[in-house]
This record gives structure tokens, C-alpha cells and sequence, in this order.
């Protein structure tokens, strides 16, 4: 019997583009799709998609849940159970235009929601752990639903198919927003769901990922002593809860999580100098089971700004470039060159090395 | 004395072609077992002392010995083997329990045999050790359940931890049931090895007292030489509350070999019999075992990680759960397949679980229970190779203990027979003539040898897997399949079959 995603792990190869402006000028998804799109052979039309940040500033206090639905049953419980934690503000079906190789498409709805006052505070949960749970909740407990957006001012949008078709299937250039990250999918193994396609997200974290990542059980079985649960077993879904856990949980800040993300060698770390040097043994001994190993460049968006991150040996491609306020990364030059075709500086940051950009003091957010 | 119900279990060949009456088996023999025939020119043999321990064989210059199992048999029967009877008949005759040595030799399952590892292929690059750095660096001891960091600066104070540059330590065996050559060797080779050696419950001899660094200090139910100087000279202190080899029993140095040194390094008097209890007298349960735990920690001032050593018996998850909320910063799980200088042979061969089941069953448990990041798991009893290693760590094992394989690498043949006090590979012995047989100078090179030699053949295969640190094998079951075992047994290993 073939297995679907979330009953097995599949491993998969991929293309991955992040992009920002720092200035937080508003870019249209298309500018993400073209990108992406120069990269086809990175995939196999088994799952593309897309995050933009800055998209909703009409709702931008809001949460925006974009969810699946495979049948009505799911859809029926998923409103109820959303009715009962959160007060809904706006909601609708996710604009589609019908491609002839986009097929199989489940009900997409999006909803603008804030958490119900009296359920957060009997809860005794702050607001974004309380929205988090609610997510992996729905996720692991509703056959059918699938919550694959869940943060403010930004949205997934991702399907089976190559990542062109998939930009133009959800109208991307109708939006615009001051960064995206896009992926291809190339997955060795999998008949292909529309929940496994990238970009991963909880709340306003989302992971797009290529590669495949050989300490996959060492995180999750860490990370699932903290209330999360590994449903799909993919990659990207392990690496977006690392950084929830690490960022959002235990307040280390992005610059900090590469060096236990992306532990530094012993080699290294014994010739620091001694302040430096406790930190790190601090870190490969406390965090230990959340080193990413094997190979991967990811990037994750979060809210107002991006990072993007090789292995510790860079066994994936990552090239990364900026012009002006515009920062760039790909897995592939020819990518960037695309929508930018004379950079001021293109670079391939070392494995472990993270490219972090922001939005400046006072960009639009 | 009339009938002679039991017969020797070996028998000597000897090719008397090639034999010169040199004489080395007769005098490299504690046992007794090759005498000359000055009137024929001749050597012969009376097997009833051989155990087969494979010296006089090793030191033949002209190889012309072998020693075989005696063909002689009882009657064949499947429920009484000759191994039982033979028992029998030795009880009727002195009254007495068996004593046996080593670990359970007996054909219970050994689940390392029943589980494989996974390589990269294709869509994931395996690493070469010898061309990208691949790290078997551990620490361990508990950790703080999160990380301050301020502008850039850690704020946490971290409890005290060990770093180990292999994760593979040298396990308790003590001053009196090995030879103090043994011990040096061992100590030696976790200096060079950067990993660390346990005294065991016999004390620390004066001369090693410089070996601390690397030296894990055992408080046992017998207190055998424990003192502050003592507590103060290791980098660690392990509690015994049990022993893989006999779960629920204390030990028992038989008086032979407490000598002079060993009676000064355990505080006991010369030529005494050193018993210790079956249970801690002050430890009769997990509030007890606490202030054990804490009344260490006060009395090194909070300097050296405390390990708690327990044997695997059937409860073994929730004994675990209770220590690591007792202030310990290890657990050590000892296999009933783990080794002794004596234990009772019943009770060998007849308690504990495997530690395989035992690993898998208290990982998962502190896991369940949100605690496995507070403690180290470290586990003992038969860990007999890197490929066991490596499938102990990815079942959940920070590192382990060896103890049959060190005893191998110094010269050991497991014949079993570490009781008698008579060992002629100078390990398991106290008699000058024999311990004077085992060179620490060549034996730590030995030792040294084969742990690295492990070392890199678990860089080997964590590079197979994509992985390059170790950190990443640990608790990675993914990595294991399961071949011929049923699912109740792939449930508590937690992985899954081969093929799925």
C-alpha cells in the first residue's frame, strides 16, 4: 500500500529563493514566481509554494489561518472547534484561477481571527503559545483539516505542482508584501499532498528547505517533550519547530539559534577564547539533540526579516546577493539574476554561516 | 572420597611431536593442570583444574596445544543438559550456591544482533571521516532546561559536566576483584583517551590518586574506601544500586585476595572477607537515595556530576524516571548481560532484562515525561563492539561503559573463572606472581588501541548515515531496523522492521 505523507518520511530534493526589501517596499508575489521558475528542473511538479510577509495590512492585527479541507466533515468540526477558541473576523475562499496542471484541489479557506478573550485567559497561555497549540491541535487532531498558515500579516500558499503553476493557480501577483520565500519540491518518494508542500509555517515562521536532513528523528523526539508533534515527518516541518522552540520559547535570538542549529566544531570551539568558548559548549551540550545534520540550505521567514542558512559543511547550494535595500537568496544564482540581473555583491555564505536580513528601523511592516 | 561425579569440562591436546619439555605451560598454569614426566621425557595433564583460559595454549613457542571440550557426555537430554547436572551433582556434594564470573552466557536473545543500521543513498550524501570532521565529542551530566543569553553573553550557569572525546568509558571494576596492574592500565588509557575510568567499589589506590581527572569514583553499599580524599580525587562519583550480573545482591571479595594493598585502599582488615550489602542500609527508597545524592554533592561542593548505577530489571523505566528526579546527572543502566568477578550463578544467568529493551524503554520514558534533556542515559552490560555502540546511541544512549572488552583488550580469554582468584592473564587476581604477568605499559597501549579503533569505526558509520556529530545519532531511531523480531519487541525498541 503506498503511504501518505504524514504516514511515512519522504525524503525530497528542492529549489529554494528568499527575497526582501529591506526598506520594506511592497514586491508582488510574481517577482517570487519568476525566481523560482528559472529553477524548474530543481523540481518535479510534486509540490511548490510561496510566504509572503506584509500581505494583509488591511488585517494585520489578525491571525490569518489559510486551511485545507478534504471533506466537509472536517471543515464542519474545524469551525467549530475555530468558533470556540477565536473570534472571526472575515473569512472566505482563497482565489484560485483553474490551471489544467494544478489538479485535485482541496477546499482552501482562509479566516482572519483573533483569539477568543475568556478561552486565552482560562488557558493561562500567552497569546502566540495559545494560537500555536490551537494550530497543532487542529493539525493533529481533525482528519482532513489542515491548517497550513497561522500568522499575522503574511501567508503560505502552496500546492502540488511546479512552483510556477502554483504561483499563478493562487494569483500571487495580486499580492504584495515586503519579503517571500518560494520552493520547488522534489520528493523522492511521495504520491504528493498538498499539506507537504513548502513553505512549512506555525504562527509567522515558515521553513522552505532543500535537502535532507539525517538527524530528522534525534530533533523530533527532542522536540516532541514540548508539545509539538511531528505529523507530516518531513524535514521542514522538524526545522520550522526548532525555531519556534528556540526563537519564540526560549527567547535566544536568530544569531544565536545558527550556532546550536548549526553547532560550530569542537575544533573551533576549543580555540576560543574562554568567554566564547563556554557559550559554545553550552550550547553543544544543552542543545545538542537540535544540531541539523546532513545536508540542507533553508530559509525562514519570519516576521520583518528572513535568514537563510547552509549546513556546517554546505552540502547544498545557497548563493546569496544584495542591490540597493534588496537582499537575495537562492539556491542558484541563476535565480536571483533573474529579478536581479546586476547585483552589487553575490556571495555563497559558508556552511552554518546564516544570512540574516531585516527590515530597516522604520521600514513599512 | 569414592565415585568422581564430575568430569573435567576440557580436555588437553597435546602433539608430542612437536612439544620440546620446555616446561612454560607447566609453569604459566596456576590451575595445576600440565606437570613433567622426568622419567618418560614427557609432559602430561590432569584437566580437572583447566578452564580453558587459553594461556598455556597462547605461550606454547611450537603451538603444539590445543585445548578442546572434553568429547566425554552424558546422555543427551533436552530438558537436563550436562551443564545442570554437573551443577547438581556440585551442590550435593558441598552444600553450597554456585558462583560463576563474567556476564550471562546463556542463548537469551542479544538484540544488537537483531537490529541494522541505515546509509545514505542518493538523496542525501553519506560524510567521509577522513575528509570532513566527524565528532564523537560528549558531555555528560544535566543541563538547565534553557539558555540565557544576554547581547550576545551566556547568563547560565551550567551544572559541572564531563566531556568525553569518545563515548565510550572503561565500567566499574574494582581494586580487588582486578589486579593493580589492570587498574593502571585502565587509567592510563582513559588519560590518553580523553574518556574516563570507574574505580569501582574497592576504592582508589594511593598511586592513582593522579589519574582523578579521569577517574569516576564508586560509592557502593560496602562505603570500601570512601572517604573525603577520596570523593574529592575523581572527576565524578557514581552511587552503585545495582549491578547488571546480579540485580538485587551485593558483592563479596572473597578474603584470598584481600592482600595488604587491598585491605589499605578499602579500609578493611588483611585477609577479611569484603561483603557488601544488598542494599544501601541507608538508601531503602527514592527520598533516601536523594539526600545520597545530595549529602555527595555537599560534601564535593557541588564539583562533580553524580551518576546512579542501577542493574536493568522489569521496572526499570520507572526506577529511572525516579532518579533522574533525585538529583542525579547520569543514569547508568547495567544489562543483565553485564559482567562480574562473582556473582551467583542462579542469579546471573537468571535476572535482570536485556539492556537493549532496558535503553529503549527509560529513553522513551524520560522522553514521555519531558525530562530526558535534564540527565545523561550511559549504559553498561555487553556492549561488545562499535556497531553495538552506535546502535546504543541511536536508541538513546549519551555513552557507554565497557567492561568485558577491556578486560579482552588486557588479555582476557572469558574463561570464566575470575572467582577462583587464579587468573593467569594477571587480571582477575591478587597473587604477585600472576599480576606481575600483565605489563600496564602494554596494556594501556592496548586499550588505547581499541578504543580508538572503535572510534573510528563509529565515525565510519555515523558518516554511512549523513551524520557528523554525534549529538545527531543520539536518540535517532530512525536510523535502526528491526530483522526478526516480533512487534511487541520492535514496539518497546521503539523502530520499525526492516523493509518498512
Amino acid at each position: 500500500m503506498l503511504l501518505m505523507e504524514g504516514e511515512t518520511r519522504i525524503p525530497s530534493g528542492c529549489a529554494i529563493v528568499g527575497l526582501i526589501s529591506r526598506k520594506g517596499r511592497m514586491i508582488p508575489g510574481d517577482t517570487a514566481v519568476k525566481a523560482i521558475a528559472v529553477m524548474h528542473d530543481r523540481s518535479n511538479g510534486l509540490g511548490g509554494g510561496f510566504a509572503g510577509y506584509g500581505i494583509y495590512p488591511q488585517y494585520k492585527d489578525l491571525y490569518a489561518f489559510h486551511i485545507f479541507y478534504y471533506n466537509q466533515k472536517a471543515k464542519e468540526q474545524t469551525e467549530e472547534f475555530l468558533n470556540s477558541h477565536f473570534d472571526i473576523e472575515c473569512l472566505n475562499n482563497i482565489e484560485i484561477r483553474r490551471l489544467p496542471n494544478i489538479i485535485d484541489e482541496p477546499v482552501i479557506m482562509r479566516y482572519f481571527v483573533a483569539p477568543a478573550q475568556l478561552k486565552l485567559k482560562s488557558s493561562q497561555l500567552d497569546e502566540r503559545e495559545f494560537v500555536a497549540r490551537c494550530v497543532i491541535r487542529i493539525n493533529s487532531e481533525i482528519d482532513g483539516a489542515y491548517v497550513f498558515s497561522s500568522g499575522k500579516n503574511m501567508g503560505v500558499f502552496k500546492a502540488v505542482g511546479y512552483p510556477e503553476d502554483v504561483g499563478e493557480f493562487y494569483r500571487l501577483e495580486e499580492y504584495q508584501g515586503y519579503s517571500w520565500t518560494a520552493h520547488g519540491r522534489y520528493p523522492t518518494n511521495t504520491p504528493g499532498w498538498w499539506g507537504g508542500a513548502h513553505p512549512f509555517g506555525l504562527l509567522d515562521y515558515t521553513i522552505v528547505h532543500n535537502g535532507e536532513i539525517s538527524s530528522y528523528d534525534a530533533n523530533r523526539r527532542f522536540l516532541e517533550m514540548y508539545g509539538y508533534r511531528c505529523k507530516l515527518l518531513t524535514d521542514t516541518e522538524v526545522i520550522t519547530y526548532i525555531f519556534d522552540y528556540l526563537n519564540r520559547r526560549s527567547g535566544l535570538p536568530l544569531e544565536e539559534i545558527s550556532n546550536i542549529v548549526c553547532a560550530r566544531f569542537w575544533d573551533e570551539i576549543d580555540r576560543m577564547p574562554e568567554e566564547e568558548r563556554r557559550k559554545h559548549e553550552a550550547y553543544r551540550s544543552v542543545y545538542s539533540s537540535l544540531l541539523i545534520n546532513g545536508p540542507f540550505s533553508i530559509i525562514l521567514g519570519f516576521s520583518g526579516g528572513i535568514m537563510a542558512l547552509n549546513d556546517r559543511l554546505k552540502l547544498r547550494s545557497m548563493v546569496a546577493a544584495e542591490k540597493d535595500d534588496m537582499v537575495y537568496v537562492a539556491s542558484e544564482e541563476c535565480a536571483i539574476r533573474e529579478i536581479c540581473p546586476s547585483p552589487d555583491r553575490v556571495w555563497s555564505p559558508r556552511g552554518g554561516e546564516p544570512v540574516i536580513a531585516r527590515l530597516e528601523e522604520g521600514g513599512r511592516n | 572420597m569414592g565415585i568422581n561425579y564430575i568430569q573435567p569440562g576440557f580436555i588437553v591436546l597435546r602433539d608430542q611431536n612437536r612439544c620440546i619439555r620446555c616446561r612454560v605451560c607447566e609453569r604459566q598454569c596456576s590451575n595445576e593442570v600440565h606437570r613433567y614426566d622426568e622419567d618418560d621425557n614427557i609432559m602430561l595433564a590432569d584437566e580437572s583444574g583447566c578452564v580453558d583460559c587459553q594461556r598455556c595454549v597462547s605461550l606454547c613457542p611450537t603451538h603444539a596445544l590445543a585445548i578442546t571440550e572434553n568429547p566425554n557426555h552424558l546422555r543427551q537430554n533436552a530438558n537436563w543438559s550436562n551443564q545442570l547436572i554437573y551443577e547438581n551433582y556440585r551442590q550435593a556434594e558441598s552444600g553450597g550456591m554456585l558462583l560463576s564470573a563474567m556476564g550471562n552466557p546463556l542463548p537469551f536473545p542479544v538484540y544488537w544482533d537483531k537490529i541494522l543500521l541505515n546509509a545514505s543513498q542518493v538523496t542525501n550524501p553519506s560524510i567521509d571521516p577522513l575528509r570532513e570532521p566527524m565528532e564523537t565529542r560528549v558531555s555528560l551530566g544535566s543541563k538547565p532546561k534553557r539558555l540565557e543569553i544576554e547581547n550576545g553573553i551566556l547568563k547560565t550557569k551550567l551544572p559541572v559536566n564531563l566531556q568525553l572525546n569518545v563515548p565510550i568509558m572503561f565500567s566499574a571494576m574494582s581494586y580487588g576483584s582486578i589486579s593493580k596492574n589492570a587498574h593502571e592500565s585502565l587509567a592510563r588509557a582513559a588519560t590518553e583517551l580523553g574518556t574516563y575510568y570507574n574505580t569501582g567499589e574497592g576504592g582508589l589506590h594511593e598511586d592513582f590518586y593522579k589519574y582523578g581527572s579521569n577517574t569516576i569514583v564508586q560509592v557502593a553499599s560496602g562505603r570500601f574506601g570512601v572517604h573525603s580524599g577520596y570523593l574529592m580525587a575523581g572527576s565524578a562519583i557514581e552511587i552503585k544500586m545495582g549491578q547488571g550480573a546480579k540485580p538485587g545482591i551485593g558483592g563479596h571479595l572473597p578474603s584470598g585476595k584481600v592482600k595488604e594493598d587491598v585491605s589499605r585502599t578499602r579500609m578493611i582488615p588483611m585477609g577479611s572477607d569484603a561483603i557488601s550489602p544488598a542494599p544501601h542500609h541507608d538508601i531503602y527508597s527514592i527520598e533516601d537515595l536523594r539526600q545520597l545524592v545530595y549529602s555527595l554533592k555537599e560534601a564535593t561542593r557541588y564539583t562533580k556530576p553524580v551518576f546512579v548505577k542501577i542493574a536493568a530489571v522489569h521496572n526499570v523505566a520507572a526506577i529511572a524516571s525516579g532518579i533522574a528526579r533525585s538529583g542525579a546527572d547520569v543514569i547508568v543502566i547495567d544489562g543483565f548481560r553485564g559482567g562480574t568477578g562473582a556473582a551467583p550463578t542462579r542469579i546471573r544467568d537468571n535476572v535482570g532484562i536485556p539492556i537493549e529493551l532496558a535503553l529503549a524503554a527509560v529513553d522513551q520514558r524520560l522522553r514521555d515525561e519531558g525530562i530526558r534533556n535534564d540527565v545523561s542515559v550511559v549504559v553498561a552490560g555487553s556492549i561488545r563492539c562499535a556497531s553495538d555502540a552506535v546502535k546504543a546511541i541511536a536508541l538513546g544512549a549519551d555513552a557507554c561503559y565497557i567492561g568485558t572488552a577491556a578486560l579482552l583488550a588486557l588479555g582476557c580469554h572469558l574463561c570464566r573463572d575470575c572467582h577462583s582468584g587464579k587468573c593467569n592473564w594477571g587480571i582477575a587476581t591478587q597473587r604477585p606472581e600472576l599480576v606481575k604477568r600483565l605489563n600496564p605499559e602494554i596494556g594501556y597501549k592496548r586499550l588505547v588501541n581499541l578504543v580508538s579503533a572503535w572510534d573510528h569505526e563509529i565515525k565510519e558509520m555515523m558518516g554511512g548515515m549523513g551524520i557528523n556529530a554525534i549529538d545527531s545519532l543520539r536518540g535517532n531511531r530512525l536510523m535502526l531496523r528491526g530483522v526478526g523480531i516480533n512487534e511487541k519487541e520492535l514496539q518497546i525498541l521503539g523502530i520499525k522492521h526492516a523493509g518498512e
